[in-house]
């Protein structure tokens, strides 16, 4: 559409001593003819504010261009309401980094202008994504963590409905005999609280249990989910089955490499989603509509079977440190076997050498267990004694205080040591351990044997979600085992959105830190139905209200969009077009990137907009020697890393344009070929960097970037060019000091090469 | 729902910043007082995150990013809270404001490099100097100068001084060395405390050598000696004579669960000292690291690390308590002391550099927040969970990414106090 457009250059921060803003200018009034055009230093200041406003009024501007310092600063004082503002960047990525009065500095700024003037006249009118949405929350889960889930949400003044597949709530909670509270002196423990939870679960008039039920299905989208809540019975057999053959299959395909979309629809069988009429639904269920999911299904003990050596199975007063919290509950501590009174337990861990990672799912709790367990001992039996063998004590915080607490009990002796096995004694079992603190080997006898066993995430081999989503029906894993996915800054951020995780079933934590967790993931179950219900877009572009669009006409069901997005976005039509599902989108636009027909755009981005940009600098002939480079770059860390080499006033080559994507994996090929064919003589993507410790904060879009460029070599050779004129670099937001050596080098490869042939078509 | 109640929140640190952009993305209001000059508080001057090695910059940047965006958090540096009064859905906050003695449109220190005056840089603890004009750091929140007007009024007289506040003017920067703090009084809903942490003091640690041995470091400074924009532009160097570290020692436990110092674990530094390890490994291949600890304490997910970290045969453990620190005072050497748990041996070792993994001390030990019914436990740390909403170390020590969910968990105690009142 055709904006009225206003240009404000800043002239301040040696801005208008070291470029010619006359020339500048003149871009803007001749080439583009804007409406308005005006120098000046320090528009961020109010008077100079004021003339902007006037202007916008008087002159009936849609767009304003703040051609000066970066984008990440005066966020808010360039905000004009409705009008479109965007920033052209002179201050870090032009005087800052280049030197002055210099000509390819004049243009680098006049591209830099060109830019974004073309980028604004590319914005079009969209009214945000709006529907009716629903503001209750599903909670999964009854535990402590489920309970304090919906508690905090109800308190907040949602509705919640709580899904507990057992006859009861609390979970295991239920079982435990004695838990930590987390309060001072630190050296007790105490009754669980969970009945009082229970109590006020069931009391509270904003939430609804379902005891006894599972979540059947969920299908549609943040803000309008369709649950369909079923009584527990065989059917979870089945489906755990069919989801497990799912996985299967996809794992195989991924395995044989094929990336291609061409999958036969039957390895699908729970994941297809498309627009067919409902399913019958023959069996008694209820069906609930949400706008947020909170996952808090918990965990169940590790199989400890397999650790034969520990007599698990074999002997009867073996038994996990589960199973001895249930004895424990009894008062005075019995032999399982016999029934008489226990004197002597040593509380040991399941580690095996053989299992990748022994305590993946036990450390964090496994050494305060075994400590709680021996009081539950030496509280009831004075003669009693406990031996806890560890390989790390670990108590953190101020639950050291209980391990000094028992540290100073006589009744209670600990070492590192690992068990080797445990067999049967004259008078009960025998113990033999290695690697103690009183020599390689010993062997002790005692009465009864706790095994330490770690906690699998609930979702581990299950069918709890049961997404009708076109990517499958769980929340994909992260390399942890766990299904967060962006481990450390934006721990409640998974891959699909409005789903959001807490308790075990996150990693194994100890009561308080479950009821920490819970009541985070109750505020961004908020925050989602909220945002959802204004059109906006959550985390970690909250209050986006711009959205993909498609122009399916054109689409050749190719399934990219589909497959690629990270959050699965996309379901499918009958017909193999995509359906996109608006409230799940995060705005990373990968999806803009992945579809080979372009038909993927936003109002305020899109494959047009971008392309347009990169056809609308100037390239000079082939004989001036002044090459022309194409940085895409992610506006999450690499454009700031930018940012950061202006302000340490580092300086690279001048040839070269950085234009900022939402994340790397936005960038479509055929702004690569847009390029080429205007004759720029290399392309480079600098994005985050990818792998098991990725630091994309669309998960995968570095990575998919990467993919996409090892596959550019055909458009290359159509256009019979050199490979190496297309690099991809992952850069870290610190690492800012290797941008000019990135540059160079890269310019150092260009030299080597003739200009490209293209300049001037 | 939430209408637009305020959620005050004190402490701009990453739980800070977590409780007010979460907050404000449900749709509270919510300001945010940090008395330092910049937000990020700990964080910003972590050279990396555990168990993943990625800069911590990278995270805040994005919420950076959010507060930019988000006209609904207001915030306040150089602020402190001087006085709360009444109860959740009615408080009353008094703030008191220092000035930061200079204006500018967001400079940056490469454009004050002539100021003629130095103070010690406590964004690096001291390490180096820094102009008493300057950006606190390059990614600082707000971009904005801050001025010593202390240091400033000594060098006011002279021609230099008189010379830089002219190219000063010339940048469209301001100083004012007589600005006055102002006081400023606010209502909100609810408040949350997030004031966080200060590493152990450890002078306090007389046998550990710090502050007597040139070459003993602690955990925190180390942080910035591997920083990029640190000291040393991320040469990690012994402090006596700038050379390479080639074998160092990381003391574990220096403080912490020790009943004369700090009696509890501060939880996250065994797993500080394994991404030290690694990361002065990936800076000098030939370098040797050897943890001294009791207990390695790598809970939950961070186990994968540990086992990583242990795979490398240059980062050498040892199940012993260092008791003792000194040099040898001709090669600066460090000399470590303490027993060997599994052995029972005496240890005594020699290292060029020695840090120490000091524990995590809440600020409200020494700081108590300014309002009535708050209660701590022996430790300093806030136990009382009705009324002001105390997150992150505040209440316990907790690594990065915990501070984040506490903090979130703070922003829906913090939305309750706003409904049903």
């Amino acid at each position: 559409m055709d904006h009225k457009i206003g240009v404000y250059i800043d002239t301040g921060y040696g801005i208008g001593e070291a470029l010619d803003i006359e020339a500048l200018s003149a871009v803007a009034t001749g080439e583009f003819k804007v409406a308005v055009c005006k120098a000046e230093p320090y528009w961020n200041e109010p008077e100079k504010l004021a003339i902007i406003r006037n202007d916008i009024a008087n002159e009936s501007l849609t767009a304003v261009i703040i051609a000066g310092p970066s984008p990440r600063v005066f966020q808010q004082e360039f905000s004009f309401g409705e009008v479109i503002t965007e920033r052209v960047n002179l201050r870090e990525h032009v005087v800052w980094s280049h030197p002055a009065n210099d000509e390819d500095t004049q243009m680098l700024a006049e591209d830099y202008l060109r830019m974004g003037i073309i980028k604004t006249s590319k914005y079009v009118d969209r009214e945000p994504f709006m529907e009716e949405t629903d503001k209750s929350i599903l909670v999964i889960g009854g535990g402590v963590t489920g309970m304090t889930a919906a508690l905090e949400a109800a308190k907040a003044g949602y509705q919640v409905y709580l899904v507990e597949k057992e006859p009861r709530l609390g979970g295991w909670a239920n079982s435990f005999h004695k838990v930590f509270t987390g309060q001072p002196p630190y050296d007790e423990i105490k009754d669980s609280p969970i009945q009082e939870k229970i109590k006020a679960v069931n009391d509270h008039d904003k939430i609804k249990v379902f005891t006894g039920n599972r979540v059947f299905s969920i299908s549609g989208a943040p803000g309008m989910f369709d649950v369909i809540i079923r009584p527990d019975g065989p059917w979870i057999e089945k489906l755990v089955k069919e989801q497990n053959e799912w996985l299967a299959a996809k794992k195989a395909k991924e395995a044989a490499g094929g990336e291609e979309a061409e999958t036969p629809k039957t390895a699908e069988p729970a994941a297809a989603a498309e627009e067919e009429p409902p399913e019958e639904i023959d069996f008694a269920h209820e069906t609930v509509r949400v706008g947020a999911i909170i996952l808090a299904a918990g965990w169940r003990p590790e199989d400890v079977s397999n650790r034969k050596n520990l007599g698990y199975g074999q002997y009867p007063d073996v038994v996990t440190s589960v199973e001895f919290e249930e004895i424990a509950t009894k008062g005075k501590i019995s032999r399982p076997s016999d029934g008489k009174p226990v004197n002597s337990i040593a509380f040991v861990e399941a580690i095996d050498d053989e299992v990748k990672h022994p305590l993946q799912y036990a450390s964090s709790v496994g050494s305060l267990v075994a400590l709680k367990q021996a009081h539950y001992l030496r509280s009831t039996n004075p003669e009693g004694k406990a031996f806890i063998f560890y390989e790390n004590m670990r108590t953190p915080g101020q639950y050291e205080k209980f391990y000094q607490t028992m540290q100073d009990d006589p009744g209670v002796f600990m070492s590192r040591g690992v068990p080797v096995a445990v067999g049967n004694g004259t008078a009960g079992l025998t113990v033999e351990l290695k690697d103690t603190l009183l020599g390689e080997q010993m062997k002790i006898g005692v009465d009864m044997v706790v095994i330490s066993t770690g906690m699998v995430p609930a979702t581990k081999d299950s069918a709890i979600l049961n997404l009708k989503y076109r990517q499958g029906p769980f929340l994909p894993e992260n390399p942890y085992g766990f299904t967060d996915s962006h481990f450390i800054c934006f721990p409640y951020e998974t891959q699909r959105t409005g789903i959001y995780v807490a308790g075990c079933v996150r990693m194994p934590l100890d009561f308080q830190s479950c009821e920490l967790d819970a009541a985070g993931a109750a505020l961004k179950a908020i925050q989602c139905v909220e945002l959802v219900a204004q059109g906006k877009a959550v985390h970690p572009r909250a209050g986006d209200q711009s959205y993909p669009e498609l122009m399916i006409t054109r689409c050749t069901q190719c399934k990219r969009c589909t497959e690629e997005c990270p959050f699965g976005m996309y379901d499918e039509k009958p017909d193999g077009t995509p359906l996109p599902n608006p409230t799940r989108c995060r705005r990373c636009a990968i999806c803009m990137g992945s579809c080979p027909e372009r038909i993927i755009s936003f109002r305020d981005h899109s494959v047009d907009m971008i392309g347009s940009m990169v056809k609308g600098m100037h390239v000079p002939d082939e004989y001036s020697e002044k090459p022309r480079v194409v940085v895409f770059v992610c506006e999450n860390d690499a454009y700031p890393a930018v940012d950061m080499a202006g302000i340490n006033r580092l300086q690279y080559s001048s040839f070269v344009r950085f234009i900022p994507l939402r994340c790397l994996g936005n960038i479509n090929m055929v702004w690569i070929a847009d390029a080429l064919s205007k004759g720029i003589d290399g392309i480079m993507l600098i994005g985050c960097k990818y792998g098991d410790d990725y630091q994309c904060h669309f998960v995968k879009g570095s990575e998919l970037a990467q993919y996409r460029m090892s596959k550019i070599s055909e458009t290359l050779q159509r256009l019979v060019l050199e490979s190496e004129r297309i690099e991809v670099h992952q850069l870290s937001i610190d690492e800012y000091h290797r941008i000019p050596e990135i540059v160079d080098a890269f310019m150092e490869t260009l030299s080597g090469f003739d200009p490209n042939p293209y300049k001037g078509f | 729902m939430a209408g637009d109640k305020t959620v005050l929140v004190v402490g701009g640190g990453i739980s800070g910043i977590t409780a007010a952009l979460e907050a404000a993305e449900a749709g509270c209001k919510a300001i945010l007082v940090e008395k330092e000059p910049y937000l990020g508080g700990r964080v910003a001057r972590m050279n990396k995150y555990f168990p993943k090695l990625c800069p911590p910059n990278c995270g805040l940047e994005i919420n950076f990013r959010r507060l930019r965006k988000n006209p609904d958090v207001t915030v306040y540096t150089l602020a402190t809270v001087e006085s709360i009064t009444g109860a959740p859905g009615a408080y009353t906050a008094t703030i008191k404001i220092s000035p930061r003695y200079v204006r500018d449109h967001t400079a940056t220190s490469k454009c004050v490099e002539d100021c003629p005056a130095e103070i010690p840089n406590d964004f690096n603890y001291g390490m180096d100097k820094v102009h008493a004009v300057r950006l606190p750091y390059e990614m600082a929140y707000p971009m904005s100068l801050v001025a010593d007007a202390q240091a400033l009024k000594k060098v006011e007289g002279t021609a230099e001084y008189k010379a830089f506040v002219e190219s000063c003017k010339a940048k469209g920067i301001e100083l004012d060395l007589d600005a006055q703090p102002e006081t400023i009084e606010v209502k909100a809903s609810s408040v949350v405390w997030a004031t966080g942490w200060r590493p152990y003091d450890p002078t306090k640690l007389d046998k550990l050598g710090f502050g007597t041995c040139a070459n003993v470091i602690t955990n925190v400074m180390m942080e910035r000696l591997a920083a990029a924009n640190g000291p040393t532009k991320g040469e990690i160097v012994r402090p006596s004579d700038g050379k390479k570290v080639n074998n160092v020692a990381f003391v574990q436990c220096a403080g912490s669960r020790d009943r004369n110092h700090l009696p509890y674990c501060s939880s996250i530094c065994c797993l500080a000292s394994l991404k030290q390890a690694v990361y002065v490994r990936e800076y000098n291949p030939d370098a040797r690291a050897h943890i001294f600890y009791i207990d390695l304490r790598a809970y939950g997910r961070f186990e994968f690390f540990y086992e990583k970290v242990r795979e490398d045969e240059n980062i050498l453990f040892t199940k012993g308590k260092i008791v003792n620190i000194t040099e040898d005072p001709k090669t600066k050497d460090v000399i470590l002391e303490g027993e060997d748990i599994l052995s029972g041996e005496k240890i005594r070792r020699t290292f060029d550099m020695a840090v120490l993994a000091t524990g995590m001390q809440p600020n409200t030990s020494i700081e108590k927040i300014p309002a009535a019914g708050v209660s701590y436990d022996e430790f300093g740390f806030v136990i009382s969970d009705q009324g002001i909403h105390a997150t992150g170390v505040t209440k316990r020590p907790m690594d990065v990414g915990t501070c984040m969910q506490d903090a979130t968990g703070a922003a829906v105690k913090a939305l309750q106090d706003t409904v049903g009142r």
